[in-house]
């Protein structure tokens, strides 16, 4: 049986210029050559990207270990950093 | 609502507070997502689904894999191709959001190696004729599609996207199912006859693959509060019998059971009684192929053992070569960084420099 | 169409491809890893397309696949050879990927009748080689067991590669410059990869260039069997 086990690396795929690179999912592979290989194999096969990243999932830190904090809180009290906070005549355009 | 989950507003407090919270982010329909606070039978039930979905995936290669050397048309062996890669493709986005809830792919597969887990009874049944892989295209994965499109509303996010991926790779795959047996049906007597003995072996088995019926389903109640089922097993399988009843006729081809009629009153198909015995015993392991199917699974797993070893061995010496030579290069650097006027330290990979951010075309 | 093709050399390389994608094929349900099912059924994809657009060049694709008997198949005696295990399958990628790389770049580059295939083709085969580069690099510098694996399975496939360097009546190349490249590509990748080019014969009897002209290896009966018989068992039907 097999003694080591391959590590497990997020994939994040950028579908078409313009765009960021958006999480896809995960895979494992023994490094991150082979990760990039298939990635690109089992994410793309329909022609959805056209760059990758991988990264080893150990190395991702996450905001809150267990999110049961109130972390996110700060912002759901500053309405006026969204655009419907802010009331507009009616028939205003493009705005 | 802001967007933020309710969990993650949890004050903190006592399990009975996170599981107010849980509750009222399902009952409002959002995602659950992995550090989410969840119910420990929640996370169980959630891991069992998955590893048992993907299990089905993997598993299900083989029987449509039987016939890929042997198409009978080189655009058949191209699509056979595609489609048993999707399979194992889709096992693979499945185990991923599986290993969100803390478990491993490894962990999952000796599971179904040593039989602990399970995988979709249908796989149990052999492909004896080409027209096999057209019922399978068009019975079981029309089965199969029919009980994931909910599953990508399912409360945990992760299975939701895995699902709403694996359902868009899905859909030539009933298609094409369908047109083979099309082919086989207007073609010759031979080839008809062909289609309708695959279509007699695999109605049956199809129907028995949306579970056990309602009453005696051990876990339906609790995953549909959850949300992790939408509809119930005889909600589907009705749904699914609706379906295939016109799309027989339009194949030329008849389905096995002289009690379907079209019920004027309930305003649906009612069909023959299912053998419950039949499927109870192929679950216990005594199907035509299950011997078979998990003999493989270990077989090519075991026997790719000494691959994997390999690939971890190399990354392990790559990675020592890597630390040398960055060592190396910091001491030349700090034997430079006297002289005044040096760039900053540069780094430099080895031979395999143009991956050394991670970054590739596809 | 069929006029302006050299039908020899169209055969030639549909067959390379068409049996190539066939041995890959059988692999489904047996990788090694679940990432390597995925990877082995693109190249296999991928030469099954090449395999078709060549074999339509010059006929109907699928009666020329199904119907021709074994000794009008012009394909290397190299693909024809069963997987064996995966350090086999790897070698057999390295020797023919590298091969149809280099072939299919002078061919897309000259502007002949093949030039579209070839330019489209091309770069499908670069990711097949660098596929087959990768794992040799892994096997031989991996394990002992693999590191023995690989080197047995370099050695066993090396006389069939020979028969890649005899000119393919048709293909207007500089075939000793193409082996030339070929050596020089391979035997830096299994230098790398902590193994050595293996010495044995590569020419002469049942290696030289049999295949091209029709004589094959006694697994390539096998295969075709299992291939054919089913097309065979119904003449004439549309599948």
């Amino acid at each position: 049986m097999s003694t080591h086990d391959w590590p497990l690396w997020e994939v994040f795929v950028r579908a078409r210029r313009g765009l960021s690179h958006t999480h896809a999912g995960s895979l494992h592979a023994p490094d991150a050559e082979m990760a990039l290989r298939n990635a690109r194999d089992l994410y793309t096969r329909r022609s959805e990207g056209i760059s990758i990243w991988v990264v080893p999932s150990s190395a991702i830190s996450a905001s809150s270990p267990d999110e049961k904090d109130s972390f996110f809180d700060p912002a759901a009290d500053k309405p006026y950093r969204h655009p419907t906070f802010y009331e507009i005549p009616e028939g205003v355009k493009h705005l | 609502m802001t967007g933020v989950t309710a969990t993650a507003t949890a004050a903190a407090g006592t399990d009975a507070s996170y599981l107010a919270v849980f509750d009222a982010a399902v009952a409002a329909d959002e995602r659950i997502e992995p550090r989410d606070w969840m119910p420990e039978e929640y996370r169980s039930t959630l891991v069992r689904q998955m590893a048992q979905h993907a299990h089905s995936e993997i598993i299900g290669m083989q029987p449509e894999a039987n016939w890929i050397t042997r198409a009978p048309s080189l655009r058949r062996k191209a699509i056979l191709m595609a489609k048993v890669q999707d399979e194992a493709g889709h096992g693979l986005y499945l185990y991923s959001a599986a290993e969100t809830l803390g478990t491993s792919r490894d962990d999952l597969l000796d599971k179904l190696h040593s039989g602990r887990q399970k995988y979709s009874s249908i796989f149990n049944y052999p492909t004896l004729t080409w027209a096999d892989v057209g019922a399978i295209g068009w019975l079981v994965d029309g089965a199969a599609i029919t009980n994931q499109v909910p599953l990508c509303r399912c409360s945990y996010g992760p299975y939701a996207r895995a699902m709403v991926r694996v359902c868009k790779e899905e859909s030539f795959h009933q298609r094409q199912g369908y047109e083979l047996l099309l082919a086989l049906s207007r073609g010759t007597p031979e080839q008809h006859a062909m289609a309708q003995d695959a279509v007699d072996r695999w109605w049956w088995p199809s129907l028995m693959m949306f579970g056990p019926p309602d009453d005696e389903s051990a876990h339906s109640a609790q995953s549909m509060i959850w949300k992790i089922k939408r509809h119930s097993n005889d909600e589907l399988r009705q749904r699914f019998v609706d379906i295939a009843v016109g799309q027989a006729e339009s194949l030329g081809l008849t389905l096995p059971d002289p009690d379907l009629r079209w019920n004027e009153e309930r305003g649906h198909h009612d069909f023959g009684a299912i053998d419950w015995t039949e499927f109870w015993e192929v679950l216990k392991g005594n199907g035509p192929c299950n011997e078979q199917r998990l003999t493989q699974r270990r077989r090519a797993h075991e026997e790719g053992a000494w691959v994997r070893d390999a690939a971890a061995a190399y990354a392990t010496k790559q990675q020592g070569r890597q630390e040398q030579q960055e060592r190396q290069e910091r001491q030349e650097q700090q034997g430079r960084s006297s002289e005044p006027g040096q760039p900053g330290q540069q780094k430099q990979h080895g031979q395999h420099g143009q991956h050394a951010n991670g970054e590739a075309t596809a | 169409m069929t006029a302006t093709v050299p039908a020899q050399a169209a055969l030639a390389l549909g067959d390379d491809a068409l049996v190539l994608s066939h041995r890959l094929g059988e692999w489904a349900g047996h990788a090694p890893v679940l990432e390597e099912e995925v990877a082995l059924a693109n190249i296999a994809l991928d030469l099954l397309g090449q395999a078709r657009l060549l074999l339509s060049l010059v006929g109907d694709e699928d009666e020329l696949a199904y119907l021709r008997e074994e000794r009008a198949f012009r394909n290397l005696q190299l693909v024809e050879q069963p997987n064996g295990d995966f350090a086999h399958t790897i070698a057999r990628q390295l020797y023919f990927s590298t091969y149809q790389h280099l072939l299919y770049g002078e061919l897309a580059a000259g502007g002949g009748e093949f030039a579209p295939v070839a330019a489209k083709a091309v770069k499908e085969v670069e990711y097949h080689r660098d596929h087959a580069e990768q794992w040799t690099l892994r096997l031989g510098d991996g394990t002992e067991e693999s590191h023995g694996r690989m080197r047995r399975a370099g050695e066993a496939l090396w006389r069939f590669t020979g028969e890649m360097f005899q000119p393919v009546p048709g293909l207007d190349l500089d075939w000793g410059e193409l082996e030339a490249r070929w050596t020089a590509s391979v035997t830096s990748i299994l230098g790398r990869a902590t193994l050595t080019v293996p010495e044995g014969p590569r020419t002469g009897g049942w290696a030289a260039g049999a295949g091209r002209q029709g004589l094959h290896t006694e697994p390539f009966g096998r295969m075709l069997a299992e291939m054919q018989h089913l097309h065979r068992s119904h003449p004439g039907a549309s599948w």
